[in-house]
């Protein structure tokens, strides 16, 4: 009774992507201007709903879907995807440090690393080609398709030692898991190769203006070793973090249309808070199959629009 | 390493974070709702109007400012009586409300002796401030 549901959801946000694909080479012949707000407020809420059940975050799902069937270039759309992933991060950023499963010690030597290599990344984005971008993107986003497959999740890593630069930062902490009742103390450690991968996530971050977690989580909990749901809470208050300077780059750039930034958010929080409501009812699996699907057609979109095969 | 359930308090520079970016996400969405519900509704003029807009939104940035004039940096703030430029207000709080956040943390770190995390907020803080300059990007 629930997959119906859920290949509704995903189906919806296909067709609606590909009638927006559909609708854009008009856009210059008559279309009024209000249909694509419109549009991007109902794809952004899918999204929204579909994004939780999931488990990836909206941002790593909007610029792929936005930049490849809608008429806005790239700049613009990378612009409001950094916010998109920046609202969803500092709206969830409260509740995750009030129940512990955000850790404000773990996140902030990671988000200053991230933050500084965003802006060059945000740079560096801002200064290529658009088709450079659009090829890089899609290399990018069939990437995260392989990582969802491929990522195992390990619930509560064993980390026997932390290292010496966990050790000197304190880098520990203590939750309540809501699914077992028990109290989890953790602690981290491959802090040093950690704090490099999360340079590299910065340049992706702000160069893309996709949200990171799917990036973030695995290498907070395979690689840092972090319970799963302390990675998943670490990485929205990384994010927000990251996302706020490479945000102001894209602002001073003049990258960010409020007619393009404001439905994006708005659409997107509000379709977050219904799909956190959904998650007993939809089944996650075939969510997520569908959202790979999608994303898989959106980075070969974005590969042949940026080769000029299907521009 | 785990233990019964009993109830677990956060570190109070935690729940202080907390609490600020709380209110600065909140003030931040409803400035952004409010002034873009101006902007639909007409009550000002935009600086682009809205028909060009949609002319531009499809060219490069260095393209659209060139042919609207619209400004860099910080220069929005003398055009913040258009109210498509007025959106740019809630989304400059939704950007910058980590910095209160993290400022807030720095005598709580200093009285505890905590010099590691003082130095990391301020980095943090100075990284920000940095980007949110225009400084890098040539729009001061």
């Amino acid at each position: 009774m629930h997959a119906p549901r859920s290949a509704v959801l995903g189906s919806g946000l296909l067709l609606f992507a590909a009638s927006a694909q559909a609708a854009a080479p008009s856009a210059a012949a008559g279309v009024p201007w209000w249909v694509w707000p419109l549009a991007l407020f109902v794809v952004c809420f899918l999204m929204g709903i579909v994004a939780v059940p999931a488990g990836i975050g909206g941002g790593t799902l909007f610029v792929p879907i936005v930049g490849s069937f809608f008429p806005f270039h790239l700049d613009f759309v990378r612009g409001a995807g950094l916010l998109v992933a920046l609202a969803s991060a500092l709206a969830a950023g409260p509740m995750l440090l009030r129940s512990g499963l955000g850790s404000l010690r773990l996140a902030l030597p990671l988000a200053v690393l991230a933050s500084a290599s965003s802006i060059g990344g945000a740079m560096l984005g801002l200064a290529m080609p658009a088709h450079v971008v659009q090829i890089l993107l899609g290399c990018v986003v069939l990437g995260i398709v392989v990582l969802m497959f491929v990522a195992k999740k390990s619930e509560f890593p064993q980390v026997d030692r932390p290292d010496a630069l966990s050790q000197a930062l304190a880098l520990n902490g203590i939750f309540v898991d809501g699914a077992s009742g028990r109290v989890v103390h953790w602690q981290v450690h491959r802090t040093l190769p950690g704090l490099f991968v999360f340079l590299g996530i910065g340049v992706l971050a702000g160069m893309f203006g996709i949200g990171a977690g799917w990036a973030n989580v695995p290498a907070l909990n395979l690689l840092m070793g972090a319970p799963v749901k302390v990675a998943a809470g670490t990485s929205g208050l990384v994010l927000s973090l990251v996302d706020s300077s490479a945000a102001w780059v894209y602002i001073n750039k003049g990258a960010v249309l409020p007619m393009i930034a404001v439905p994006s958010v708005v659409g997107m929080m509000l379709g977050a808070r219904i799909g956190a409501r959904l998650l007993t009812v939809l089944k996650g699996s075939v969510i997520r199959r569908m959202v790979i699907a999608v994303l898989l057609f959106a980075g070969a979109r974005a590969m042949l629009k940026g080769t000029g095969i299907w521009p | 390493m785990n233990g019964p359930p009993k109830a677990v308090s956060q570190p109070v520079e935690q729940l202080r974070y907390a609490r600020l970016l709380d209110w600065g996400t909140r003030a931040g969405l409803l400035v952004l709702v409010l002034s873009f519900a101006a902007y639909m509704s007409g009550l000002t003029d935009p600086h682009v109007p809205l028909e060009r807009l949609a002319t531009l939104w499809g060219q490069p940035v260095d393209s659209y400012l060139a042919q609207t004039q619209a400004p860099q940096g910080w220069g929005w703030l003398a055009l913040v009586r258009h109210s498509d430029v007025a959106g740019l207000v809630g989304i400059a709080i939704l950007a910058g409300c980590s910095l209160l956040c993290l400022l807030a943390l720095v005598p709580l770190y200093w009285r505890r002796g905590d010099k590691a995390f003082v130095a990391l907020c301020l980095a943090e803080v100075a990284v920000v401030v940095l980007a949110a300059s225009g400084w890098l990007t040539g729009g001061h």
